[in-house]
This record gives C-alpha cells, structure tokens and sequence, in this order.
C-alpha cells in the first residue's frame, strides 16, 4: 500500500471547485504570445490544451482560426464536474482509516483526483486541415448559468453542437442565433447530462390528464 | 487525384459562400416571397421511407422549388452518453456500437482506441492488424448500406439487392470471427476478445477476389446510367470552404475537393503500413460523393488484402496485451492460478480503472471524423463521454446544399450525406 494519504495534500484542499487556476497550469511548454485571454498551456496524452478566460473566448477562437490555421472545428463537449472527487478513496484498495472489506465494491479512487477550478467545462476540439496537420483543444471553465460567448460566427458548424451543450447541459451560450433544444423536446425540463440529473424514472405524460 | 498534401481546387464551384445566415443551419424563404402567399410550408419526415431512420425536415416550397428548410433530430435520442457514465469501462464497449449501428467496429474501435490512450497500453500487432482489417470490412459494409439504400431513394430498386447480397457476405465474415452478424464486440481494451478461429483468412480472400466484381456490376448499374446522372450530377453543391467551415468530412470532403484523410494525416492502427489511394473528386456533388464511396470500397478491399498478407503470418501470436491489471486472465488459467482467478473477478465486477485525465480520439469512419472525447477520474466508470458524430455534422450542411435545389433533389442532398440517425442523436 503506498498510502493514499501521506504525500498528498488533505483531500478538503484538494476537492471541490474552490482551486485556484486550472490543474497543471505552467506546466508544459511556455506560453506562446498572442492567444487573448490566455489561462494556462498543457501537454497530456499527446494532447494541447490551452485554457482561455471565458469572456474573451471568441477573440481567441479567432486568433486560432486566422494565426494558427485552426479553421476546422471538430467538436464542443460540455463536462459537468460537480461532485467531481467526491467518493472516497477506494475501501478496497485502502484508505486512511483502513481497509473497508465489507465494500469490495466501492467505486473510489486510488488517488483523489486534482480540483477543477469552476464546474462546467467546454472544450472545442480544434483541427487545422492543412499540410500540417495538428490537433488543440481549446477550455473554458464556467460556472452554472455564466455564459459562454458563441464560436458560430468563427465556426458555422459550432450551431448545432453549442445547442446540444445547451440542450445536455444547460451551458448557457450568449450570442447564439438560434439556441433552442436539440434532441429533446421543447419542452424537456432540466438539463440530462447533468450530474445532479436524477437517473432513472421518468414521469409519466397522459396519466391523468384528458 | 492523390496528392499527399491537401489540395483545394482553384476554382471555386461558385462564387463566395452559400452557408445560410444569421442561422448556418436553416434556410429561411426571403420575406417578400413568403408574403405572395405562394409558398407552402411541407413537413417531411420525421417517419418517412427516405429520410435513413428519423429525420424531420420542415421545407419551404415555392411550387417544386425548396425556399426554406431546417432540420429537426432527436427523435432517435437514447442517452447513450449518460448510460455509459453508470457503466464500467469495459461494460461501455457495448454502447458506440449501438450509437451507429452501420459502422460498429469503427465505433467500436475508437472508444477502446480512447481509453487506450488514457491508460497508455501497447497493443500486439496481431491485434492492430486484426483492427485494421475488421475496420475496413466494415467500411465496405456501411457502403453498401448506403449505396443500396441511396439508390433505392431515387429508383434504382435492384442496386439494393446487389449491395446487401455483398453485405451479407461480409455479415458472414463477421459472424465467422466474432460469433455475431452486427454489433460484434470483438475488440477488447488491450486488443482482441478473442483469438482469430482457424478458417478465416481463407474465407476473407474469397471475399476479396470477389468484391472487386461486385463493384463493376454496380459501376455497370449507376456510373454512366442515364437516370443516375441526372438526379446526381450538379445537385446538392458544396464548395471546399464551405465544407470545411461546416465541418464537413469524410466522403462529403473529399466529394468537394479536400485531399483530407485521417488515415493518411493521422494513421492509427497500421494504415501507415498499408498502401492506399484516397480519392478526392472536386465536383462537390452528389455524383461526387458516389464515387468516392465507389473509390473507397475498391480501396478497402486492397487494404483487406493487404493486411491478409501479413496476418497469416501471425499464427500462434498473442492478441490481446498481457496486463492483468486490465486484460481478463486467460481462460484455462481460472482452473488452476489463484491470482488469475482474482484479476478476473476484480475486472468483471468492479472493472479496470482508468488514470484520471481527459483524451480526445478520431478516426476516419466511414462518415468522417468519428471523434471520442473520454474523462476520467481514475475511477472505474467514465466521467465523461462524448462521441463527436459525422452524421450530426454532415446534417449541419443540408441548407447549404439545399439553395436553388427541388424537392425531388432533396431525397439525393440528403441521400448523399450518408447519415445514420442512431449516430445524429445518440
């Protein structure tokens, strides 16, 4: 047992959204000049990610398109953190106060995972078709109900993949010439892919009514 | 035709842009003609017999011509998102398959591709040329789906038998190594579920003399015939810019003129050890899009065969990475090994975990860029997964390529595209 506790920060410090900057910021290569509103450059997995403030999204996602020749947008995920580090560390693996053998199932952690800075994330998943090819992707962290400017005037195709955050998650994105649900009906409540979104059991529609 | 770097044509199919605005997805009548009284407003699907599943497609129509059109989907939502956020790692290699149920071994492949990149795993090359070859026998499958099924849309009926009497050779093949016609779940986080059963090769190169054939029958039918060029050639028009500001990919791209390729700007599996031709037509038509389909399969073949070559060298090699920390211990070890019998009830009940962190994988589908964005906490469920759907963004297109279009042409656009809606809606 390596002892999940002893070299690592009190879990109250590391957990929740109350961190400090995104993880890992500085790390990496340094920044390169010019991207507006820069927060911090990654390298993982042979992956770059680079965190911009959230209100200068657009002056950055131009930046990219026009400096950097990222002119093909391939995607735009929304990721909900809350309850992110939540569990425990795994009982079966060892936690501070012992093992847990009447859990052999318990779904922690051998390490409590780094704190997010805020809870929701979007990530646009940038290419630059071109003779060289490369990959960004481009973060920016808000809280719920702070708005996310739109890319559609940068990307077109950003219109139906802002309204599928929208619809999943409930990222609310300012300037959208048509932010309405996707998938869901009109007139779904609630966001699903929330993780506050309860799981399983759905009322049931026409049971009283008529 | 085949240049390595990207190409764009010279001269532009029309002049500037034709993406709809303020809206780029909707096509709206101008103001004037919607007043004459004249237009009437058509709803089309979401049940219909050419809309490839369930797609609504409210239409503006000025007699025979389309002046206004949006795209309405979701009516295929399943949550396939959320449910693989309940399940272990490995339980969610059911799911991409599901997602687009043409092309499953390429979704199939991706989301193991992006949890492999998580966990950092080196695959045996038995497994990567196993991969390779299912991949591109799946490509040929999904092909023939949509030849078949496009050519049934506009009249050609006996195009459909042609292409799923092919198809279900391939099915064969499939069930032959993995037990199963379609969603095979044959790859496994790590490798192969299963070793590769005695019989196949030979089965596979039967295929391969004969599909070449095939092909030229369906050529035969379509490719100069009369009927197909006019419902297809000049229809549906997308620019290069235009395409790749709407993100197109795949087939669509490369129908208008982009020399783009994630197996050749990106390779993954072994496609960087395969020889192959990526065709690129600059018409941004529909009949553009038929022939690089056409183009494709011939290619897929040669790349089956290929692949062939070097797999009937690899008897007796392993093909799943020895992890146990990951892999399902070998059967015949349960009886006998003490710790094998551990990793295997530890990984079928509480499941492998993934090092926290977040990856981004694409692959050429055969649709475009299949992508798969994956978090995880370093727990044993996803946080988090994403799949980045060619067909959602290939519908993004339809209003584009609708302008100046008829009704009739609009069965073709749509055709063309090669959506899958289980894929649009997840």
């Amino acid at each position: 047992m390596s002892g999940v506790g002893s070299t690592e920060p009190p879990r109250s410090e590391r957990a929740g959204f109350a961190g400090a900057g995104a993880e890992d910021a500085g790390v990496g290569s340094p920044e390169p000049p010019g991207i507006p509103g820069l927060v911090s450059r990654t390298e993982k997995h042979r992956e770059t990610t680079i965190v911009v403030e959230p209100g200068r999204l657009v002056e950055a996602a131009t930046h990219l398109r026009d400096e950097e020749g990222f002119n093909f947008l391939s995607d735009i995920t929304a990721v909900d953190y809350l309850g992110w580090a939540g569990a425990d560390v795994s009982g079966y693996i060892g936690t501070a106060a012992g093992r847990d053998l009447n859990r052999p199932m318990t779904q922690g952690y051998q390490a409590v995972p780094l704190a997010k800075p805020k809870r929701f994330a979007m990530n646009y998943h940038l290419l630059s078709i071109s003779e060289e090819p490369r990959r960004v992707r481009l973060q920016v962290w808000v809280d719920e109900g702070e708005p996310v400017p739109s890319v559609v005037p940068v990307w077109p195709t950003a219109d139906w993949h802002e309204r599928e955050a929208w619809d999943m998650m409930g990222i609310a994105v300012a300037g959208h010439p048509n932010l309405e649900r996707i998938l869901l009906d009109d007139d779904w409540e609630g966001h699903p892919l929330r993780k506050d979104y309860p799981l399983g059991g759905e009322p049931v529609r026409f049971s009283e009514a008529e | 035709m085949t240049a390595t770097a990207p190409s764009v044509r010279r001269t532009p199919i029309y002049e500037g842009t034709r993406i709809p605005s303020p809206i780029p997805t909707v096509l709206t009548t101008p103001p004037d003609l919607a007043a004459s009284g004249d237009v009437m407003t058509v709803n089309f699907g979401p049940n219909h017999p050419s809309t490839h599943g369930v797609l609504r497609l409210v239409v503006d129509l000025y007699g025979e011509d389309v002046t206004g059109l949006a795209a309405v989907v979701g009516y295929l939502h399943t949550g396939f998102e959320k449910n693989m956020e309940q399940k272990t790692w490995w339980k969610c290699i059911t799911y991409p398959e599901r997602i687009d149920y043409v092309s499953f071994q390429n979704n199939e492949y991706v989301f193991v591709a992006a949890v492999e990149k998580l966990l950092d795993l080196e695959i045996p090359p038995k497994a990567t040329w196993m991969r390779t070859l299912l991949c591109e026998l799946n490509r040929i499958h999904s092909h023939l789906v949509w030849l078949g099924t496009s050519a049934l849309e506009l009249g050609a009926i006996s195009m459909f038998w042609y292409a799923f009497r092919e198809r279900e050779q391939i099915l064969d093949l499939f069930e032959l190594v993995t037990g199963y016609r379609m969603h095979t779940r044959y790859f496994q986080v790590g490798g192969l579920a299963e070793d590769i059963p005695r019989g196949f090769y030979p089965e596979a190169r039967k295929f391969c003399d004969w599909m070449p054939h095939a092909i030229d029958d369906y050529e035969t039918l379509l490719t100069r015939n009369k009927i197909w060029l006019e419902r297809t050639e000049g229809i549906g028009l997308l620019s290069a810019a235009d395409a790749i500001a709407l993100g197109q990919s795949g087939p669509v791209l490369r129908a208008s003129g982009v020399d783009w390729d994630l197996r050749r700007v990106e390779p993954y599996l072994a496609y960087h050890q395969v020889d192959f031709r990526v065709p690129v037509f600059p018409e941004g038509d529909v009949y553009a899009r038929y022939r690089v389909h056409m183009q494709e399969m011939r290619e897929s073949v040669r790349i089956v065969e290929q692949c062939l070559d070097r797999l009937e060298h690899m008897d007796g090699d392993p093909w799943i990475a020895d992890d146990r920390k990951i892999v399902l211990p070998p059967r015949h070890e349960l009886h006998t090994s003490m710790e094998s019998l551990i990793h295997h009830f530890k990984i079928v009940t509480e499941g492998f975990r993934v090092p926290e962190g977040e990856a981004y994988m694409a692959i050429e589908s055969p649709r475009g860029e299949l992508g798969c964005y994956i978090c995880s906490d370093g727990g044993p469920k996803p946080w988090r997964v994403k799949f980045r759907a060619p067909s959602f963004v290939a519908l993004q297109a339809t209003a584009t390529m609708m302008t100046d279009a008829l009704i009739a042409d609009m069965i073709a656009i749509v055709g063309s595209l090669d959506t899958v809606m289980g894929e649009v809606d997840r």
